[in-house]
């Protein structure tokens, strides 16, 4: 319980398939935060520099953007239930301005705290058993997991297990906390990534080998930024038995030859590409033979306990179709439209699986006001025994919905402007920031969002060109995927003025591709009369069944080049 | 207020982020401000130098953090008016959402 909000009583409804804290992890995190109340009590009496307590700040999530602290909160592989998000609400108009970012590490940021109230404000997450370490700095970061993880019709096995054993090994591993740099973990456990394992620098793929074991792909590498990689196959089938070990001496190798001395070559992207994967791979065998893998053995029988906190809710056993939600859909065009595109088969009879769109047609992607993410919260209570997910696309996703409630839900949901239709589509657009807010980028890029949703506004022609991820990061960061968009938007600095780079091609699933530059920069003004060429291009080029991205595999990237040039002006902005 | 110009010489403000609180901070006449319109201008290079050695004591004080010089553009009136898109951003706040930050805080509706 908290002390702060009186509208989160936990209500009947919610019975959260999340980890649940013990008492270790309570203890820890209040101790996390008394002791960053000192730090701060101390840095504004001047007793601590700037220098010194920086590393301090950012171990707790703390950064300085352009006008004002941001704190970034840690959503565990994204999973949130009804009282956590209300207590992100309370906290978001008590000590910020009412609302917050969701991103794609699938993470909330606050963007106007003040220093002074940071304590509070990690306490109050503390009464909800959630903290805001790790989250920035050379450390593991917040394990990201396939949002649909336990429900997903295409599911092997619940990846968030796996996660949950990751974030207890991760959490304060003291040999860890200063990597080389940053360290991006996704686990999926489906035949489909919806957690783009391949451009992490560990990617887990729950997989089943020939004697019908389950284990784990292992891929390494992968990652965005200044050099993109898709991650490569370090292990095809790793025992389930060998995770935290062979983890361990992944990232034991990373540890000691990742490269310090230069800030951009220091992921370990950089080491896998320069030492070689087979070098890699027999300097990570070594370390697992050689290494005492006593505190890592696995114990099966954790692992069912910590399985057990993510056992499915009371399900009811419903007929695999409802007659009422046909009758909706049949009805009401526009909840057709929705659930034609926002709605996703769920593994158990007769329930459905929702994304809740953060990308109002004009607004800021993953953006979400405090009374939204109270209508979120209640809504999961309502209709999703009180869970929600954060997705990596920045939008929100209610996992448990029975097809009888989805009229209902749907309604609900526009009451909040959260019944966006969009899931997928061309305006459905991850953004960073950008020079909005981020004090490293050389682009705006909301903005640019905002002009291509408000261009392809009408949801029926987003429905005709059909899937298609446009990604936007303000810099070469790539903090909003730009390299693995089908078509991707960079802004960068040029001549003093933002310019946009465009890049078609990418993919972040398991099919993973880094997009292809289309020419040199573009205004930010032509931005979406270029996108338009390219989709009208596409239109007139696609095959029956093809998304754009696979129109643009079959003609080639030289095909798309020249028809963007033949829908400029004189194609001199290209 | 507005000098004759040098042409040579573009006149400067000092900037930073205000410790306690994260926002963005003008050094003045007096000190640290919050509007653009109070900072002060430096036309020549001993002012540059003033406005250089306020900061670094502000920091070493620990007032502010992070601050640093800014090339503005000053008009008739004097007003001056960061030259560089990212400063201009950082003097008003969101281009995004205009009702947060500076532009905000201005018009008596923001900074709560
Ligand atoms: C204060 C704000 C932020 C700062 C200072 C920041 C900084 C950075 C930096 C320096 C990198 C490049 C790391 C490298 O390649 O070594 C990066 C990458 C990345 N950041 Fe951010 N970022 C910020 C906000 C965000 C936000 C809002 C998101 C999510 C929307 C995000 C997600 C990512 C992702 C996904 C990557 C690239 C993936 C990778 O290569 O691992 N970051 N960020
Ligand atoms: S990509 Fe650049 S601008 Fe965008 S959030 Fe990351 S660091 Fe900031």
């Amino acid at each position: 319980m908290t002390a702060h909000d009186p509208a989160l009583p936990p209500r009947p409804n919610s019975a959260p398939t999340i980890y649940a804290y013990d008492e270790y992890d309570r203890a820890f995190v209040r101790e996390r935060v008394a002791e960053f109340r000192g730090q701060v009590e101390r840095r504004l009496a001047g007793a601590l520099t700037e220098e010194e307590f920086r590393p301090f700040r950012l171990m707790n999530g703390l950064y300085l953007q352009l006008h004002a602290y941001m704190l970034r909160v840690a959503i565990p592989y994204g999973s949130l239930t009804s009282r956590q998000m209300r207590q992100l609400a309370y906290i978001a108009d008590k000590w910020d301005k009412g609302y917050g970012h969701f991103t794609t590490r699938q993470n909330l940021q606050y963007n106007w705290p003040k220093l002074v109230d940071v304590p509070d404000i990690l306490e109050a997450l503390a009464d909800v058993d959630m903290h805001a370490i790790q989250t920035s700095g050379n450390c593991i970061r917040n394990v990201t997991a396939d949002h649909f993880a336990g429900v997903a019709a295409d599911e092997l096995e619940d990846p968030r297990p796996t996660a949950e054993f990751l974030r207890q090994w991760s959490s304060a591993h003291a040999e860890f906390s200063f990597l080389p740099r940053k360290f991006k973990i996704a686990v999926s456990g489906a035949e489909h990534d919806r957690a783009a394992i391949k451009i992490h620098d560990i990617g887990l793929r729950i997989v089943k080998n020939a004697e019908g074991a389950i284990g784990y792909e292992v891929i390494v590498g992968g990652g965005l930024g200044r050099t993109p990689f898709v991650g490569k196959l370090l292990r095809e089938f790793l025992p389930r038995a060998d995770l935290l070990a062979y983890l361990e001496a992944i990232l034991r190798v990373y540890n000691r030859f990742g490269r310090r001395d230069n800030k951009y070559k220091a992921r370990i992207k950089i080491l896998v590409h320069e030492t070689g994967l087979d070098e890699i791979r027999a300097q990570v065998e070594a370390e697992h033979s050689a290494m005492d893998r006593a505190p890592f053995a696995y114990d099966a029988q954790e692992l069912e306990r910590v399985a057990a906190a993510f056992a499915p809710p009371a399900y009811e056993s419903l007929p695999a179709h409802s007659d009422g939600f046909e009758k909706a859909k049949a009805e009401n065009a526009e909840f057709a439209a929705f659930a034609a595109v926002n709605v996703a088969p769920h593994k158990v009879p007769g329930y459905a699986i929702v994304t809740v769109s953060l990308k109002p047609i004009g607004g800021i992607p993953g953006d979400a006001t405090s009374a939204q993410m109270r209508a979120l919260a209640d809504a999961a209570d309502t209709y999703g025994f009180g869970e929600l997910r954060v997705s990596h696309e920045q939008n929100i996703i209610l996992p448990h919905v029975k097809q009888d409630d989805l009229l209902a839900l749907w309604r609900d949901l526009a009451a909040a402007g959260l019944s966006t239709a969009n899931a997928g589509l061309i305006s459905d657009i991850i953004s960073c920031p950008g020079l909005d807010y981020c004090a490293l980028a050389t682009a705006r890029s909301i903005p640019i969002a905002q002009a291509i949703s408000q261009r392809f506004a009408d949801l029926e022609r987003q429905r005709l060109i059909g899937t298609l991820g446009i990604k936007i990061s303000g810099c070469i960061n790539a903090c909003g995927h730009h390299h693995v968009g089908a078509i991707g938007i960079l802004g960068l600095e040029k001549k003093g003025v933002e310019s946009y780079q465009i890049t078609l091609g990418g993919d972040p699933t398991l099919s993973a591709s880094i997009g292809e530059l289309l020419g040199p920069g573009v205004s930010a003004e032509e931005v979406p009369d270029v996108i338009e060429s390219l989709v009208q291009f596409y239109l007139a080029e696609r095959r029956d069944g093809e998304a754009f991205i696979d129109t643009w595999r079959r003609l080639g990237h030289k095909r798309f080049k020249e028809s963007a040039r033949r829908e400029g002006e004189d194609g001199s902005g290209i | 207020m507005t000098r004759p110009a040098n042409p040579k010489f573009s006149p400067k403000i000092l900037l930073a982020s205000d410790l306690a609180e994260g926002d963005v901070v003008f050094w003045g006449q007096d000190g640290w401000e919050r509007d653009l319109l109070r900072a002060k201008i430096a036309y020549d290079e001993a002012e540059v130098a003033t406005l250089d050695a306020a900061g670094k004591a502000a920091i070493a004080a620990n007032r502010v953090v992070d601050a640093y010089l800014v090339d503005v553009t000053v008009d008739a009136a004097g007003a001056p008016a960061p030259s560089h898109f990212r400063e201009k951003f950082r003097a008003a706040g969101p281009s995004v959402r205009r009702d947060l930050g500076k532009q905000a805080w201005l018009q008596g509706a923001g900074n709560r």
